[in-house]
């Protein structure tokens, strides 16, 4: 993926600090982050919000042929999570040790590099396992 | 609203054709498709190509104009449809509602992809635009690695194994070898699959759908008017269409997709038909697991016995209901603007008992299903043999 940097600047909130958005009429939170309640739409209101960054794994795959810009981290895990607020994100594992991880693991959110694309490094979010977040840190 | 019937079909063969150009590929098709229906270019009254990303594979934009330009038919109507890899499915319903409401009679639906004029690289990060880039390719996904994201809780859910899922690749590459046009004329065996590299677990080199240069072409006329351009028309008798959120983040499933159970349900009801009803399907199999979700979205086995159906041979010639004998896009090829088109031309052949070895004898009723993305699109025909 490639851009002008506003297109990553602008999205540095959430990505660095998961600030998403929350419904305060129906009290539903997004992460990515909305700006129109999907459920209420104009009678919604929707706020910045704040993830506590913890969640569970629903899914994961150890990916082999890498995303453009991700070939030195090949092969890498994403995982599918679930917030505990209740938003599904998508994330790289990190830290992964030597124990399997599997669905159902408790994973925090831990702030990385992600890629690299030209001269730029862009940065963001990872997901580390918890049964792994006494170890020292990788990449 | 008027009832619509295919009158012609054309496509070209699928696979890395380094020797045709965009426009050689649509010409080629287009030509096929009417010499099929027996007409000239002069009674084409408007026309509804489905293209994923002409701009990024060959650098083309407003190619509504440029295929208009280069099959002599301007200055008729041309318009590009795009909705991922369910674009030519997403073409044909355009076709088909013109046609319906009355607007013009005979309309062309096409389908076209060239993809093979940019490195493979540049090819997998095309695809995944179809995703969500900020917030899916943005952390390191591809496609076949969203859709393993979906075979691994599929496993976790019902037990579904990866000999399953190569049993799909079998299938669907043994039907391939029966079609002249299928980029694929190869032996694949489940240990073939099962042995092939990984390319984002469980999903192996094997379990994917390849990337592929093709056009597919189908002409529609007012179904009262069909039998004066040929003896074998075939009703379109139902079509669905629905979104979802487009990345797999927002879906409350990761064992099916919604969009094709709302897609199918509302082509059925239009049709007055039951899933059972069924004789063959060209559903979208960019990867195995895909078709494995596709069947039971589609109402032809229950949610989470998908694997067994396709091991059982429900799927194959002589089982309930013939799913991809085409070859699929596993094994014919999945030049992503034209498969959509291409799966209408084999269901066509069948319901017209045109498709040779791999004809399903008796076929009176076929469906289409074509997947844009991870599902955020889905677009689901049912075709009728006229009697």
């Amino acid at each position: 993926m490639s851009g002008a940097v506003p297109r990553f600047w602008r999205e540095i909130p959430a990505r660095y600090n998961l600030i998403g958005s929350k419904c305060e009429r129906c009290g539903k939170v997004f992460f990515p982050p909305r700006n129109l309640c999907p459920d209420c739409r104009r009678k919604g209101n929707v706020r910045p919000y704040k993830l506590k960054g913890r969640g569970r794994i629903l899914s994961l795959t150890q990916v082999h042929v890498p995303a453009p810009g991700f070939e030195k981290q090949v092969p890498y895990y994403l995982a599918l999570i679930e917030m505990e607020e209740g938003p599904r994100i998508l994330a790289q594992l990190t830290d992964v040790g030597q124990e399997p991880v599997d669905i159902g693991d408790e994973v925090e959110i831990v702030f990385r590099r992600i890629s690299e694309s030209g001269e730029i490094i862009n940065y963001g979010f990872k997901a580390r396992p918890v049964k792994f977040s006494s170890q020292k840190s990788g990449s | 609203m008027r009832k619509v019937a295919v009158i012609g079909v054309g496509m070209t063969k699928f696979g890395e054709l380094w020797h045709a150009s965009f426009r050689d590929l649509m010409i080629e098709a287009g030509v096929r498709a009417l010499e099929d229906a027996g007409i000239g270019g002069d009674d084409i009254q408007a026309a509804y190509v489905g293209n994923m990303s002409a701009g990024r594979f060959i650098q083309q934009e407003h190619v509504g104009a440029l295929i208009a330009d280069y099959s002599g038919l301007a200055p008729i109507p041309c318009t590009r449809v795009e909705a991922a890899c369910a674009s030519g499915g997403l073409a044909l319903r355009q076709a088909w509602m013109d046609v319906a409401s009355g607007l013009h009679d005979i309309v062309i639906a096409a389908g076209i992809e060239k993809m093979t004029d940019v490195l493979a690289g540049a090819a997998i990060e095309t695809l995944a635009t179809a995703a969500d880039q900020e917030w899916e390719a943005f952390v390191g996904a591809t496609f076949p690695s969203l859709y393993a994201l979906m075979a691994r809780r599929h496993m976790y859910e019902f037990g579904t194994t990866e000999e399953q899922m190569a049993a799909v690749a079998v299938k669907n590459h043994n039907f391939a070898n029966m079609n002249p046009y299928a980029q694929y004329h190869i032996q694949v065996t489940v240990e073939k699959v099962l042995k092939s590299p990984p390319v984002a677990k469980p999903l192996k080199l094997l379990d994917c759908s390849p990337i592929s240069d093709g056009a597919a072409c189908v002409v529609l006329a007012p179904a009262e008017q069909s039998r004066k351009y040929t003896d074998t028309p075939v009703l379109i008798e139902g079509s669905g269409h629905a979104t979802d959120t487009l990345g797999l983040h927002g879906r409350k499933s990761l064992v099916g997709l919604e969009a094709t159970v709302r897609a199918s349900r509302e082509a059925y009801k239009m049709a007055g038909i039951e899933p059972s009803d069924v004789h063959v399907a060209e559903v979208h199999d960019c990867f195995t697991i895909a078709e494995i979700m596709a069947i039971e979205d589609l109402g032809f086995c229950k949610k989470g016995e998908g694997g067994k159906f396709t091991e059982e041979g429900q799927t194959n010639l002589g089982g309930k209901v013939v799913v991809n004998p085409s070859g699929g896009l596993k094994g014919k090829g999945h030049p992503v603007g034209a498969t959509g088109v291409a799966q209408v031309v084999e269901i066509v052949h069948q319901l017209r008992e045109e498709a040779g070895k791999r004809q399903m004898e008796g076929a009176e009723i076929g469906l289409t299903h074509n997947v844009g993305g991870t599902g955020a699109t889905v677009v689901v025909h049912i075709f009728r043999r006229m009697t």
